[in-house]
């Protein structure tokens, strides 16, 4: 145990999380370098069949001349500089140049519905927890169910047959990007509506039993017998507490927000990172494929990293 | 007490199961007992049962081949008349019989997965507890770091670079869904390490493996049945999604995900090539979650 | 007129195995500036009493009866009324003081709202008047630790900061229940003696909730003993404490370790407390009392004065002389 809360104990918190992101991302660019380089017809095997424009362009970027070690470590070199690599498919495209065209898609969609999912998630959890058996309480469970048991790959389609099929828009053109993405928001609706269901269904779930299980605490019952109102009992005491199991998954809802939203885009012919990782798995577009991944993997373990800053900020208890 | 912080609020109710009941009814016979008693756990079971009945011998019974073409039934729509009940898709074939057959392959993988990945997970986690340390610390750092992996993608690029034949799929999946497994087995191994069986055999001198497979390994076995369960879902997803990209299994093998990924962009015209795999699909969710929560509260304690 | 007058207090459970009767036909008085001791096992009804009082019985419990604070019935206010009772004249302490302070709030922070709420102090006073208080249970160093988080204090300074908590607004009544419980041997005989003390100095009245008979002696005017959600015997501690006629009060007494007579084994009553689901037709505690008879399984013996000590009420069919002869021949169990 601590004693008292200190400024530069904080910190040293934060830089020893910081410190174990290092090797997760070491860990998995490692990893997936080798894997690479084990895959017959892949860029780093002799017998590869690519243009010779992008033979050259791998040469630049792969040192395929040099000793294994010495292109790993030139690999490592270019990704500290920001550089994900080249396209195997596309001479003129590098990696980073895919991506600066897709992750403003991705992004605006993602974390528009991660805004959304959040507020309303835990808005309904609040009132389904303090009415239980109530309309809301109905209504939260019944999302509960629909993110356990109806998948997004499924909530997507359907969604589609529902409102660009069977309900279409006045002018005929749909809330599909049919003639080309071109970033309005009409496109953006079904989409961030997906992206929000299946997480809203989590948080509410997890906020209202995060909730009732803090209203039974023993602390709780001390304020009750302080005689302090409801609201007071409910929003300076019990909010922290039932915020933390939320809190919790949202590292792992991330991770799961990255699926949701790879066939999101998919299904709704979106130009983000999730397509173009598809689009270059179909293609066996192998550098472009890792870029994505490592890419991905860095943004993952960062959002952890700032969960378990959350986490510190909401309990007092945590050791540092 | 300062708790592992993501530990989910299964792994929570979980940790608290009875390792051996001291007096009175067997805790197996207990369990039971409350999972009968649990209605949408039995009603899930049997259909369940029902849904791996027809996918096994419903193609067999049934007049279409999953891969036949019917000429004279392009695209056609579900209907009681002859024998498409579920409608065909574009190249005339059977939805019901592509839907079953799809769902020997769902059904499979989720099988194979599972048991892959528990057997992954026991084996972490029964050795990181009972050696502990510095062991015990790494290996669970592993685990916390696998955890902040955005799966998806590293399994895209495994499916890649090593194809998409059917036991690669299985593969991996088993590799990222062994975690809650691991935590939870590590926590019972903590708990059963301290009791006393497990000393005597210490202080006889039987060697550590044979107490961690023959006195720690069985006694799991009732977290091992819950999280089997939990599992599933999970396995049977990560293939579907991947199908559903076209990174699974391959034509014209099928599976619920790959024909749900089949139907999108051709929902105008076929809209029930959608609808069949995905009722398919959520009610094997719905009833694996419900079984789930079923033994769930039949070996959870705390609601007697 | 009392400062508390509880009558025919029940509280009851609605579960799914059925209604489950925890608290029946309770009766006492509390006076102004007394304290009185509510003894007995765990699951006697006794915390369930208190609880029913302050409203703060789980969400499926139920009373009946009557609890008159100053002539106005308890049970009966709506939860605004309740609040501008609870924490202001009636206050409360609990068994664990490692849970029952809220561990995401400063002391600080749980202390001032306290009277902010029922004082319109504003911040800052209360602040002043918290640190007041926290000198008044002799935490140390209490303006800098009032900043602290609970889990910073060891559990006696923890029960300190509730006791402190609930005193904040000088309440009439302060319920203890079970103030030492979760605590060390030495603390607890430090929280019994604070507690004395400020009870002089605030002129509040203790109801105290134990199941150490040893904490009733030294701090009590008046002892009621529970057992099976019912009063078994009721009068001062000095007729409870030294001449107990009823059998269970002389077992829970036997159960006391004492310094006075070395050598002598510690006797426990022999069995369980019962199973509020099942309780027998008649004495709940005919099924442990080693004078029992067919009439006390069956029949309940009503709460009656003691014929040779009128001030004394007693549950039991057996007359109290009956039981002392009885008791002195039987062996002790060891």
């Amino acid at each position: 145990m601590s004693f008292g809360w200190e400024e530069n104990q904080m910190w040293s918190y934060i830089f020893r999380r910081m410190l174990w992101a290092i090797p997760t991302i070491l860990a998995v660019v490692t990893l997936c370098y080798v894997m690479l380089h084990l895959t017959p017809g892949g860029p780093f095997d002799s017998e590869r069949q690519v243009s010779p424009a992008v033979l050259a362009n791998l040469q630049a970027k792969y040192h395929l001349d040099q000793p294994l070690w010495k292109q790993y470590a030139y690999y490592l070199k270019d990704l500290l500089h920001g550089d994900l690599g080249a396209s195997f498919r596309y001479a003129d495209w590098s990696v980073n140049a895919l991506v600066a065209q897709a992750l403003p898609v991705s992004l605006s969609i993602g974390g528009t519905s991660m805004i959304i999912a959040l507020v309303v998630g835990v808005g309904l959890g609040i009132a389904a927890a303090l009415r239980q058996n109530s309309m809301v309480d109905y209504v939260v469970m019944f999302l509960g169910n629909i993110g356990n048991t109806v998948p997004s790959f499924v909530l997507g389609p359907i969604l589609i047959l529902i409102f660009a099929i069977w309900l279409k828009h006045p002018d005929g053109n749909g809330y599909l990007p049919a003639g080309g993405w071109d970033g309005s928001v009409r496109y953006m609706v079904l989409p961030i509506a997906l992206l929000t269901i299946i997480n809203v269904a989590t948080i509410g779930r997890i906020m209202r039993a995060g909730l009732v299980e803090t209203m039974t605490s023993n602390f709780i019952r001390t304020a009750r017998a302080k005689g302090l109102p409801l609201r007071t009992i409910v929003f300076r005491h019990a909010l922290k507490p039932a915020l933390i199991p939320v809190a919790s998954v949202l590292g792992p809802l991330a991770i799961s927000s990255i699926t949701a939203a790879v066939v999101t885009e998919t299904v709704f012919a979106l130009p983000g990172l999730g397509k173009l990782i598809v689009n270059g798995a179909s293609n066996r577009d192998y550098t472009l494929v890792l870029g994505l991944v490592v890419l991905i993997t860095v943004m993952a373990v960062l959002f952890n990293l700032l969960v378990d800053l959350i986490y510190a900020v909401l309990d007092p208890r945590i050791r540092y | 007490m300062f708790f592992r912080r993501k530990q989910l609020a299964v792994a929570g109710a979980i940790s608290d199961l009875p390792l051996a009941s001291v007096q009175g009814r067997s805790p197996w016979a207990d369990a039971r007992r409350r999972f009968s008693r649990n209605k949408a756990a039995v009603i899930s079971t049997v259909l369940m049962v029902l849904i791996t009945l027809a996918c096994i011998f419903g193609p067999m019974l049934l007049p279409n081949a999953f891969d036949d073409t019917d000429w004279a039934a392009i695209s056609m729509p579900p209907t009681w008349a002859g024998t498409h009940w579920f409608g065909t898709d574009e190249l005339g074939r059977d939805i019901l019989v592509r839907t079953l057959i799809g769902g020997r392959i769902s059904l499979l993988v989720g099988l194979l997965g599972t048991l892959a990945s528990v057997a992954i997970g026991i084996a972490w986690g029964a050795i990181a507890g009972f050696l502990g340390g510095k062991t015990d610390s790494v290996m669970m750092r592993i685990v916390d770091m696998m955890y902040a992996v955005p799966y998806l993608v590293i399994a895209i690029l495994m499916m890649t670079l090593f194809g998409r034949e059917f036991y690669l799929v299985i593969i991996t999946i088993a590799v990222f869904s062994w975690l809650d497994t691991a935590r939870v087995v590590r926590g019972q191994t903590l708990t059963l390490k301290s009791r006393e069986f497990v000393e005597a055999a210490h202080a006889i001198g039987v060697p550590t493996s044979r107490i961690i497979f023959s006195h720690i390994v069985p006694n799991l076995l009732g977290i091992v049945a819950i999280y089997t369960t939990v599992t599933v879902p999970g396995v049977i997803l990560t293939e579907s999604v991947l199908s559903f990209l076209g990174l699974g299994v391959q034509e014209p093998m099928t599976s619920w995900g790959a024909l749900i990924g089949d139907s999108v962009g051709k929902m105008d015209a076929t809209p029930w090539m959608l609808l069949f795999p995905s009722l398919f699909l959520c009610l094997t969710m719905s009833c694996v979650n419900y079984i789930g929560d079923g033994l769930r509260d039949a070996f959870d304690p705390k609601d007697r | 007129m009392s400062l508390l007058e509880v009558k025919n207090l029940g509280v009851r459970f609605s579960t799914p195995d059925g209604v489950i009767s925890a608290v029946n036909g309770v009766n006492f008085e509390l006076e102004r500036g007394k304290t009185i001791g509510i003894v007995g096992e765990s699951g006697s009804g006794k915390s369930q009493t208190v609880l029913a009082l302050m409203g703060l019985l789980a969400k499926n419990g139920q009373t009946t009866g009557e609890a008159l604070f100053e002539g106005k019935n308890l049970l009966a206010m709506t939860p605004k009324q309740l609040n501008g009772i609870r924490g202001d004249r009636i206050s409360m302490i609990f068994q664990d003081p490692m849970t029952s302070l809220n561990p995401y709030l400063t002391v600080e922070r749980q202390m001032t709202e306290v009277l902010e709420l029922h004082k319109g102090m504003s911040r800052k006073a209360a602040r002043t008047r918290a640190i007041e208080l926290l000198e008044a249970v002799k935490i140390p160093e209490a303006a800098r630790r009032v900043n602290m988080y609970p889990h910073e204090f060891s559990g006696g300074m923890r029960q300190r900061v509730m006791i402190a908590m609930a005193l904040l607004c000088e309440p009439e009544i302060l319920v203890a229940d079970e103030p030492t419980t979760a605590l060390d041997v030495t603390v607890q005989a430090q929280i019994i003696s604070l507690l004395k003390d400020l009870q002089r100095d605030f002129g509040t009245a203790i109801i105290m909730i134990t199941h150490d008979l040893g904490v009733v002696a030294g701090v009590c005017d008046k002892v009621m003993v529970m057992y099976g959600g019912r009063t078994m015997e009721y009068g001062t501690a000095d007729d409870i404490f030294y001449r107990p006629t009823h059998p269970y009060t002389i077992g829970l007494l036997n159960a006391l370790p004492r310094l006075d007579h070395e050598g002598t084994e510690l006797v426990s009553i022999p069995g369980n407390p019962p199973n509020m689901a099942h309780m027998p037709a008649g004495c709940p505690f005919s099924e442990r009392c080693s004078l029992a008879d067919a009439r006390c399984a069956t029949e309940m013996p009503p709460l009656v004065a003691a014929a040779d000590q009128p001030q004394v009420l007693r549950a039991c069919h057996k007359a109290g002389a009956e039981v002392i002869a009885l008791k002195h021949k039987e062996p002790a169990h060891v």
